[in-house]
């Protein structure tokens, strides 16, 4: 689904951020990217959506080369941060305009939000409260459950499980598996936690100072694996 | 501690997005500047041989139109001065006296352009008043003019932040103002022996001196009580209300983002001041119109007048396409959106608010006769059909990112309004008004109307042309764009 050429990301001056001589991720994967930070993950991110430019290589996308390209949009969809979000929208507003780019009808958009109901915890829809207003943790579900609109093909979140109290974390695992179960979505998840993303995803790439240093299909051992592989 | 803050305003200054981006536009303000100031001190030099060879006593002249001096200042100052913003909230939990903090976003405020202006004029005719016999009290006078402009700068800051202050003050500006004009009460009999008092007595100048340290023990004192996160650094809320705005789903996906860009207009402070800065517009023609400025009375000018009467909202809006999306600029760019439909979604918008100034102007038909509202009917085809594109083409470069809420209630800048809006029309106003004087000194002036409302369907005709070009712009400079958007401030 997802190719990496020689891609290579470096900043003037020199400093090489990221450098992945090859990397591919099949369809239905799910997919999770491990790393301290300055590891190079949102860098990675950014790059699969075209929001920086590599320095050198490229990435496809199902057939699309992201930089070249924007028929990639379509069957993408991300959550990278709160800049992800129009802060002057309600929570619905943001749904169903989302929803309307991805051309999905509002009683589409409205089954997706109450399979979700429980996710946003009661505190997010006719909240009364414009996106601005609410909290990071809520600002993030918000920005999770607008990539699943649209039954996109690929879905990128970066740091889901971050600002997310332990409830919701569980909830978000469970919204991960059954993506990941479905054989027509690739999953890329990134994440400081490698418990959760033992947890959901089958394989964890391990990013360090822009290199893989692992490549790891998930076993009982990855766990451990992984931890040493992080213990100071 | 304040060698630490200055040396954090400097970097603030010189590493923030627009400085590096806009140095066109640095330069340009700075020769604004260097004439205003060359203005200011020639009139400040001469301005005493002036006033005497009309016969009148310099000083005392000065006197009586200082205390409409200093009123304009003041509206000035309140639609053009930025509020002291300074990134307080890392400092709270730091080891600093909050009383520091305040003094220091206050002191900031003192070296401003809007009071250090003054002393262009104000030092150059002191020092006239001296070589021509004047004595030392002419530096109390001096000294209390400018605790005076201080006054203003600090009232200033209360104005802008506490409607109990702003409200009754436009009250006494306001119903002076009209007692002046109806000849009931002419408060310059009362101000004009006072300012004049600052130089024949020793000790009035005392008075001014002592305003300054009330007012900005005022401001100081709000400042000082507003310094918590739950009051003037909290963020105000405001509480939603979800539109739907079903009609507009009519127009597929130019429907979805002119709905968008309704609830931009309508919920952001920001956005908000540019609806009524552009309706504002709408009445400069009565500057032209009424004949009441003499420098307005020519063709071309009254052109001029056309198409800022309905080009309000397309300017100020109009400029920042796209930086009025840059807090959310990553998502739009991810996601499965046309630049095309973005742009003509815009561009809509712009002639939807064109369009609505120029009905609203109708009102220039009742009273100046039909003749003026062709003109403005000429200024908005112009508008729609050639204006419209430059604005749009000029914002595509424009990296500056917008903040939409402005929502730090105290320490906010308050005013949307700034220079850069000024500057960036001429342009756009040069090339109409020359089309129209052309038209108006070989033909006719029907000819002139003409000339300009076939340039507006011209460039309408280039529409598609013009939209590819802006696509192209915005993708060659997206990863840039994207980096400058996601620096704040």
């Amino acid at each position: 689904m997802i190719q990496v050429n020689n891609l290579t990301k470096r900043y003037n001056l020199g400093t090489m951020v990221l450098n992945m001589p090859n990397l591919e991720i099949p369809k239905g994967q799910s997919f999770g990217l491990v790393g301290n930070n300055g590891a190079g993950k949102t860098t990675f991110f950014s790059l699969l959506l075209d929001l920086i430019q590599p320095s050198s290589g490229h990435i496809i996308n199902n057939k699309v080369q992201v930089d070249k390209s924007e028929a990639w949009k379509p069957f993408t969809a991300a959550f990278i941060d709160e800049s992800f979000l129009i802060g002057y929208l309600t929570a619905e507003e943001y749904f169903y305009f989302i929803g309307d780019l991805r051309g999905q009808n509002k009683a589409d958009v409205d089954d997706l939000l109450k399979k979700h109901e429980e996710f946003f915890n009661g505190e997010i829809l006719n909240s009364k409260k414009y996106l601005r207003d609410l909290s990071k943790g809520n600002m993030k579900k918000v920005g999770i459950i607008a990539t699943l609109i649209g039954n996109p093909e690929v879905v990128i979140l970066d740091e889901p499980f971050a600002n997310l109290d332990p409830t919701t974390v569980n909830r978000l695992k469970k919204i991960i598996k059954e993506l990941a179960e479905d054989p027509n979505v690739t999953v890329l998840v990134s994440s400081h936690d490698l418990v959760h993303t033992v947890e959901v995803c089958n394989r964890i790439v391990a990013l360090h100072l822009g290199e893989v240093v692992k490549d790891i299909q998930t076993s009982p051992e990855t766990l451990k694996e992984l931890e040493a592989f992080f213990a100071v | 501690m304040f060698k630490h803050f200055i040396s954090l305003e400097w970097k603030a200054f010189l590493r923030s997005a627009s400085f590096g981006t806009n140095v066109a536009f640095k330069i340009i303000m700075g020769i604004f500047a260097v004439i205003i100031i060359l203005e200011f001190s020639l009139l400040g030099f001469f301005g005493y041989n002036i006033l005497q060879e009309f016969h009148l006593e310099p000083l005392s002249t000065v006197n009586k139109f200082l205390i409409y001096y200093l009123v304009m200042d003041l509206v000035i100052r309140y639609f053009l001065q930025k509020m002291p913003v300074m990134n307080i909230r890392p400092f709270l939990s730091l080891p600093i006296k909050r009383d520091t903090v305040v003094h220091f976003s206050l002191g900031k405020t003192v070296i401003s352009f809007f009071n250090i202006i003054h002393a262009f004029f104000f030092i150059p005719f002191t020092i006239a008043l001296f070589t021509h016999g004047f004595g030392f009290q002419a530096v109390l006078w001096l000294l209390g003019i400018t605790a005076l402009i201080y006054s203003n700068n600090f009232i200033n800051i209360l104005l802008n932040n506490k409607n109990s202050v702003f409200y009754p003050m436009l009250a006494i500006v306001v119903s002076l103002g009209l007692a002046q004009y109806y000849k009931i009460f002419d408060v310059t009999n009362y101000t004009q022996p006072f300012f004049q008092g600052m130089y024949s007595t020793y000790y009035l100048f005392l008075i001014p001196l002592l305003l300054a340290i009330v007012t900005y023990y005022f401001s100081f004192d709000y400042f000082k009580k507003n310094l918590n996160l739950d009051t003037g650094l909290a963020k105000k809320s405001d509480e939603a209300k979800t539109e739907n705005l079903t009609w507009l789903n009519q127009f597929g996906t130019l429907g979805t983002f002119l709905k968008n860009d309704i609830k931009l207009l309508k919920r952001n402070k920001r956005s908000r001041t540019t609806v009524i800065m552009s309706f504002l517009f709408i009445f400069y023609g009565l500057l032209f119109y009424t004949k009441s400025i003499e420098a307005y009375n020519n063709p071309a000018m009254q052109v001029f007048a056309g198409i800022f009467v309905t080009g309000g909202f397309l300017f100020t809006f109009g400029q920042f396409i796209p930086s009025w999306d840059s807090s959310y600029y990553q998502l739009m760019m991810s996601q499965n959106i046309q630049y095309r439909e973005y742009i003509s979604s815009k561009w809509w918008l712009m002639v939807i608010g064109t369009a609505i100034s120029t009905i609203i102007a109708s009102f220039y038909w009742v009273f100046f006769g039909w003749e003026i509202y062709l003109l403005i009917v000429v200024g908005a085809i112009y508008n729609i059909g050639v204006n419209s594109h430059l604005v749009m083409l000029g914002g595509a470069f424009v990296k500056t990112p917008i903040d939409l809420t402005m929502a730090n209630k105290a320490f906010g800048d308050k005013q949307a309004f700034n220079f850069k809006t000024v500057i960036m029309l001429i342009p756009k106003l040069l090339v109409p008004m020359g089309l129209y004087a052309l038209g108006y000194y070989l033909f006719s002036p029907n000819i002139g109307y003409l000339f300009v409302a076939l340039a507006g369907v011209i460039g309408f005709a280039f529409r598609n042309m013009v939209f590819t070009k802006i696509e192209k712009v915005y993708k060659t400079e997206k990863y840039e764009t994207i980096a400058a958007y996601k620096q704040k401030n």
